[in-house]
């Protein structure tokens, strides 16, 4: 099964819709709560950062009966310094974007902790790639 | 102890979220800070804030978290109140800042 989702930069008010609407396939297709659950935080941290850091972005998902798989791919600034940008704190988020309670530089963080692969690919200038997987336990369900 | 004697205790406000008031409570959490949220707060808990808008209830929704409970009398924003309802993310609402709500909440879910 392959779903694709597009984000806007900058639009916090539809920000976690796409991890909503994929966390709802989920459910109907029955995969395995807390394996779902992890990979939905994933994806909301991941779509939360094109929003705020990013202009837009095009989400991938990818199911099989091993595991599901997301990629993250936007359009934006880029990561110039990755291994910095993964520890928890760390944060470049505006002031207007950190009042909404965004920018602890926890996400990354987050996403690392809910996958159980996590690979980043960034060009500065042009973009950020970042693909997540969770295996889907054969005795789930 | 149920989101329902939680409200009754703490003279709390239901803005929204309703139909999962009578649903069990596993503890609080306290954060204005959305990621924070993500990666500590417990299934179960009341989620004490500032924070009005609509991924407040992502969040709450995605953690499986009980309730959300919106200080100093701060009104959470029209699609904050229309998502908690799609959601069943109870929305509360007090008068109180979350020293005092935070100390209340421990007081009552530690009672003996
Ligand atoms: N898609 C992206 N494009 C450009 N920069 C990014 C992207 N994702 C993350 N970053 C950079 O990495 C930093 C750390 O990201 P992380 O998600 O951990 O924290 P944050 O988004 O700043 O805050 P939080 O996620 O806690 O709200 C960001 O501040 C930003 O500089
Ligand atoms: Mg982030």
């Amino acid at each position: 099964m392959q779903i694709r989702h597009k984000i806007a930069g900058g639009d916090f008010t539809r920000a976690g819709n796409v991890a909503s609407a994929v966390k709802k396939v989920l459910q109907q297709i029955n995969i395995d709560h807390k394996q779902s659950k992890r990979i939905v935080i994933a994806l909301y941290e991941g779509e939360v950062n094109v929003v705020a850091h990013a202009y837009s972005g095009v989400v991938d998902i990818d199911i099989d009966s091993e595991k599901i798989k997301i990629t993250i791919a936007d359009k934006g600034p880029g990561i110039s310094d990755i291994e910095k940008a993964m520890q928890e704190g760390y944060s470049t988020a505006t002031p207007q974007v950190r009042e909404m309670g965004f920018g602890a530089g926890m996400g990354l963080s987050n996403m690392k902790r809910n996958s159980d692969f996590m690979n980043i690919t960034s060009i500065p200038g042009e973009g950020t790639t970042v693909e997540l997987i969770n295996f889907i336990k054969p005795d789930a369900n | 102890m149920r989101i329902t004697d939680i409200i009754k205790e703490l003279d709390l406000k239901v803005i929204s979220g309703n139909s999962s008031i009578t649903n069990e409570v596993t503890g609080g959490y306290v954060s204005d800070l959305l990621s924070d949220v993500i990666g500590n707060a417990r299934e179960g808990n009341i989620w004490i804030t500032v924070q009005t808008h609509q991924n407040v209830v992502a969040v709450a929704s995605l953690k499986d978290l009980a309730a959300v409970i919106i200080v100093k009398g701060l009104q959470p924003d029209s699609d904050t109140i229309e998502k908690s309802n799609i959601e069943n993310i109870p929305v509360l609402s007090t008068e109180t800042d979350t020293f005092n709500i935070a100390g209340r909440l421990y007081e009552l879910l530690n009672k003996k």
